[in-house]
C-alpha cells in the first residue's frame, strides 16, 4: 500500500467524484428520473460491452451471444428477487444458489477428470460436463426446497430493507454466475468453431434463449415469468450506487486480468492462434476462460437491468438488439476499455436521450433512422472506432521500469488492433 | 500414432479418448430422438406428414433463393451481408406496389385484350418479378458502392457493423408512415390461387368451399410456381457462375483477390455484380414469399433472411448447391418442428440444427475444409 501509482489514485478519485456528482444531482432533483434511468442503462450497457470487449476485442472471438447471457442473468436474478418480495419465499434464492454452487463443483470435478483424459475431444467433454451438471443440479433443487424454510426465517429476522438489499446483491451475483456456467457448457464445444461460424452459433444461442423466454410459462414452468406477456413485479432496486459499483468492479477486474500473464495469453490468442500455441499457450482453455468471464459480466449486467424498470420482456432480448453491444464495442474502439465505457454512455444518451428530445413530436421513430445513418458515417470516417486503441492511464499496461523510454512505441505495437 | 508393428494395448480411458465415443453417443442420442419423433408421427398420420413435407418444400425453395445471395457475397468478400434480408423485404414491397398501385401484372391483358388470359397473366407476373429483381439489384449496387466499397481495406468488423447499420436503416426507414408504413399490409396476388388435391382417389382440383377429402394432400399453384421459379433461377445462377466469363471472374475473385486483379479482372465491378445478382434473386424470393403468405411487413425480411443465412452456413457457405440443400433442410426443419414440437420453437430448432451440424462438420455440409488463415 506504500506506493500506489498516481494513475490509480486519479482513477479512484475520478470515479468517486463522478459517482458523487451524479448522486447529488439525482438527489437534488436536477436530473429527472428519465435521465437517471438512461444513465443507469448506460452503465449496464457498459458492463455488457466490457464483457464482449474481453471476448471479441481482446480474445478475438466474434460472439453475438452476449445478449443471450444478459437475458439469462436478467431473468434469473429477477426471478429470485421477485419470489422474495412478492411471494415472501426464498425458494428461488436457495435453489439457484445451491444450483450454481453445485454446478460449479460438478464442473470442477469433471474438469479434473477431463484433464486426466488427455486429448479428449470437446464434444465428449461436453457430454461429461452435461451429465455431471444435470446430476448435481437435480440434487440442488431437492436440497434447495428443504433449505427454503430456515433461510426464510433467517432473512425475516433482519429488517425488511436490509434483507431486500442482501437478496438483491446475491441475486445479481447469481445471475452472473449462472450465465457464466451456461456459457462454459455452451462454449466448450462451440469455441472449437472458426471465427464467423462461432459468431453464427452464438447468435443462435441468443435466439434460442429468446424463444425459451417467450415460452417460459408454458414450457419451462416458471409461471411468474409470464412468457411473452413480460414479467412484472420485480422490485426496482438498482440504484446508481449499485450500477456504478459493479461497473467499477468490472473495470478493475478487466484491467487486472489484462495485465496478468492470463491477459497476455488472451491477447496472444487474438493476435495469432498458431503462434500462441507454439509458445505453449493452451488456446482452447484461454478461449473458454475469456468467454466465461465475459458472459459473467453479461449476466451481472442483466441482473442489474432487471431491477431498473422492474419489467422484463423477451423482446428486450431479441437478437436484433444483440448487435448493440457489438456496435458499442466497435464504435468505442476494439480492445479499448475506455472507448467501450465512453461508447456505452454515448449510445444510451444519444439513442434514448438526445434523439428523443431533439426530434419533434411524432418523429420518435425517426431516431432509428438517424441511428444507422450515424453509425454508417462513423464507420466510414473512423473504421477503427472512436478511441482507436487509446486507454486512460489507469488501464494502460504497466511496463517494466527499464523500458519506460519507448513506452509509447511499445504500446502501439502491442495493442494494435488486428482485423 | 505408434508404429503398427507392435499393436499397443489401449487402456479403457485411451479408448474413450481415441474413439470420441461420448461425443458420438451424444449426437446419436439426439439424432435418434429426432428420428423417433418423426417416424412416430409419420406412422400415426401419413397424410399430415406428407402435407408437412410439401409445405416445407415450398418454404425451403424460397429460402434457397435468399441463401444464394448470402453464400455468393460471403464467398467473394467474406462479409455476412445482414442487409440482404431487407433487400428481400424491399423486393416484396416493390412487387406489392407494382401490383396494387399500377396494376403492372395486367399490362398485357390491357394492351392486347385478345390474348388468352392465362398467357397474359403469366407474362404480367413475370414482368412484376423482373421489376422487383432489377430494383433490388440496383438497391444492392447502391448499398455496395456507398457502404461497403470504402471499407474494403478496413477491418472486417467495420464492414459487418456497416451491414447491420444498412439493415437497420432499411427496416426503420421502411417502417416510416410515408414509406412502407409500420403495419401489416395485405398483399394482392397477381393470379388466383388454384388448389389441387392428390391422394388414393387420384389427382383432382379442389373446388372452393369443399373440404379436403380424407387421406389427400393439397398443394396450390403457388407451390408449383415457387418450385419452378426457384429451380429455374438456381440453374440460371449455376450457369452464370460456371459457364460465363463473369462467373469465371467471380470464382477467380473469390479464390484470390490480388491475383485476380493481376489477371486483369476488374475486382470492384465483379463484387458489385455479385451483390447485384444476389439481390436480384432475393427480390424474386421476396415476391414469391409475399405471394405465398399474402402479406407484407417492414420486418418480414429479418427472420427469412436469418433462416436463409443459416441455410447457407448449414450447406457450407460459398457453395451454391450447399445453399440449396441447406435451405431445403431449413424449410423442412421449420415446418416439421412447428407441426410436431411447437410453433414458437421452430426458430430454436433451426438454430439447434445449425449448431449440431457445425459441431460435426465445422464448415457445413458441402463446405470445403477451411482455407481461411486464422
Amino acid at each position: 500500500m506504500k506506493n500506489i501509482d498516481k494513475s490509480t489514485l486519479y482513477f479512484i478519485g475520478g470515479s468517486i467524484l463522478i459517482f458523487l456528482i451524479v448522486q447529488i444531482l439525482v438527489s437534488v432533483g436536477v436530473l429527472s428520473s428519465f435521465w437517471y434511468t438512461i444513465l443507469r442503462i448506460g452503465a449496464v450497457m457498459a458492463i455488457v460491452s466490457l464483457g464482449l470487449n474481453l471476448i471479441y476485442g481482446f480474445n478475438g472471438q466474434f460472439s453475438l451471444g452476449q445478449w443471450g447471457f444478459y437475458a439469462l442473468g436478467a431473468y434469473s436474478a429477477g426471478d429470485v428477487t421477485y419470489r422474495w418480495t412478492q411471494l415472501q419465499s426464498s425458494g428461488g434464492l436457495t435453489i439457484l444458489l445451491l444450483g450454481v454452487i453445485l454446478a460449479g463443483v460438478a464442473i470442477l470435478l469433471v474438469r479434473r477428470l477431463v484433464n486426466k483424459l488427455r486429448g479428449l475431444d470437446a464434444l465428449s467433454a461436453f457430454g461429461l460436463y452435461l451429465i455431471g451438471v444435470i446430476l448435481l443440479a437435480y440434487v440442488a433443487v431437492i436440497v434447495g426446497r428443504e433449505l427454503e424454510g430456515p433461510v426464510n426465517a433467517m432473512l425475516n429476522a433482519l429488517p425488511a430493507t436490509v434483507s431486500k438489499q442482501i437478496v438483491f446483491v446475491i441475486a445479481v451475483l447469481l445471475g452472473g454466475l449462472f450465465a457464466a456456467e451456461v456459457s462454459f457448457l455452451f462454449g466448450l464445444p462451440v469455441l472449437t468453431l472458426g471465427s464467423d461460424y462461432f459468431g453464427i452459433a452464438t447468435l443462435g444461442f441468443t435466439i434460442i434463449v429468446k424463444v425459451l423466454l417467450d415460452n417460459s410459462d408454458t414450457m419451462l414452468g416458471f409461471a411468474e415469468m409470464k412468457g411473452a406477456r413480460g414479467m412484472i413485479g420485480i422490485p426496482k432496486l438498482t440504484t446508481w450506487f449499485w450500477v456504478f459499483f459493479f461497473l467499477i468492479l468490472v473495470v478493475i477486474v478487466t484491467r487486472n486480468i489484462l495485465h496478468s500473464s492470463y491477459g497476455r495469453a488472451i491477447v496472444s490468442v487474438r493476435e495469432d492462434e498458431i503462434a500462441a500455441k507454439a509458445m505453449g499457450i493452451d488456446v482452447a482453455n484461454f478461449k473458454t476462460i475469456t468467454f466465461v468471464i465475459g458472459s459473467f459480466f453479461a449476466g451481472l449486467a442483466g441482473g442489474l437491468y432487471a431491477h431498473i424498470n422492474g419489467f422484463l420482456h423477451p423482446d428486450t432480448f431479441n437478437f436484433i438488439k444483440s448487435f448493440d453491444p457489438m456496435i458499442i464495442v466497435v464504435f468505442g474502439g476494439l480492445g479499448s476499455v475506455t472507448g467501450t465505457i465512453a461508447a456505452s454512455f454515448a449510445w444510451a444518451l444519444v439513442l434514448e436521450g438526445f434523439l428523443r428530445l431533439l426530434l419533434p413530436e411524432g418523429f420518435e421513430t425517426w431516431r432509428f433512422v438517424v441511428y444507422p445513418l450515424l453509425l454508417l458515417i462513423m464507420m466510414l470516417l473512423k473504421p477503427n472506432g472512436l478511441f482507436g486503441n487509446y486507454e486512460m492511464p489507469f488501464l494502460r499496461q504497466a511496463l517494466p521500469p527499464l523500458r519506460k523510454k519507448n513506452q509509447s512505441n511499445e504500446n502501439t505495437t502491442a495493442e494494435e488492433v488486428r482485423a | 500414432m505408434r508404429s503398427s508393428t507392435v499393436a499397443p494395448r489401449l487402456s479403457l480411458t485411451q479408448k474413450i479418448v481415441q474413439t470420441k465415443i461420448i461425443g458420438k453417443a451424444l449426437i446419436t442420442l439426439v439424432a435418434l430422438a429426432v428420428i423417433y419423433l418423426l417416424t412416430v408421427n409419420a406412422i400415426k398420420n401419413p397424410t399430415v406428414f406428407l402435407q408437412q413435407l410439401v409445405n416445407g418444400l415450398q418454404l425451403g425453395f424460397v429460402y434457397a433463393l435468399i441463401a444464394l445471395g448470402y453464400t455468393m457475397v460471403y464467398g467473394i468478400v467474406r462479409l455476412i451481408n445482414f442487409a440482404h434480408g431487407d433487400v428481400f423485404m424491399v423486393g416484396a414491397f416493390v412487387s406489392f406496389y407494382a401490383i396494387s398501385r399500377i396494376q403492372l401484372h395486367d399490362w398485357v391483358a390491357r394492351l392486347a385484350p385478345g390474348m388468352s388470359p392465362f398467357v397474359a397473366r403469366v407474362i404480367g407476373s413475370i414482368t412484376v418479378m423482373l421489376l422487383a429483381m432489377v430494383l433490388c439489384a440496383f438497391l444492392a449496387f447502391v448499398i455496395e458502392r456507398i457502404a461497403y466499397k470504402p471499407l474494403r481495406d478496413a477491418p472486417r468488423i467495420s464492414a459487418l457493423i456497416t451491414a447491420i447499420g444498412v439493415s437497420f436503416f432499411l427496416e426503420y426507414f421502411g417502417a416510416l408512415k410515408f414509406v412502407f408504413s409500420p403495419n401489416f399490409t395485405p398483399y394482392k396476388r397477381p393470379f388466383d390461387v388454384v388448389t389441387w388435391t392428390l391422394g388414393r382417389q387420384g389427382f383432382g382440383r379442389l373446388i372452393e368451399g369443399q373440404g379436403v377429402p380424407e387421406g389427400n394432400i393439397t398443394f396450390s399453384n403457388i407451390f408449383v410456381i415457387i418450385v419452378l421459379t426457384s429451380i429455374l433461377l438456381l440453374l440460371l445462377l449455376q450457369y452464370i457462375v460456371t459457364k460465363t466469363r463473369v462467373g469465371k471472374a467471380m470464382r477467380a475473385t473469390a479464390y484470390d483477390k490480388p491475383t485476380a486483379r493481376l489477371m486483369g479482372i476488374n475486382v470492384d465491378s465483379i463484387i458489385s455484380v455479385t451483390f447485384g445478382i444476389g439481390a436480384a434473386w432475393a427480390g424474386a424470393a421476396g415476391m414469391l414469399y409475399a405471394t405465398a403468405f399474402s402479406q407484407v411487413y417492414f420486418w418480414m425480411g429479418i427472420i427469412p433472411g436469418l433462416k436463409a443465412f443459416v441455410a447457407a452456413v448449414l450447406g457450407g457457405i460459398g457453395s451454391i448447391p450447399g445453399a440449396f440443400v441447406g435451405a431445403l433442410i431449413m424449410g423442412q426443419a421449420e415446418v416439421l418442428s412447428a407441426g410436431y414440437i411447437s410453433t414458437p420453437m421452430r426458430d430454436a430448432v433451426a438454430f439447434s440444427i445449425l449448431i449440431i451440424v457445425l459441431l460435426i462438420r465445422p464448415t457445413g455440409i458441402f463446405g470445403e475444409p477451411s482455407r481461411e488463415k486464422a
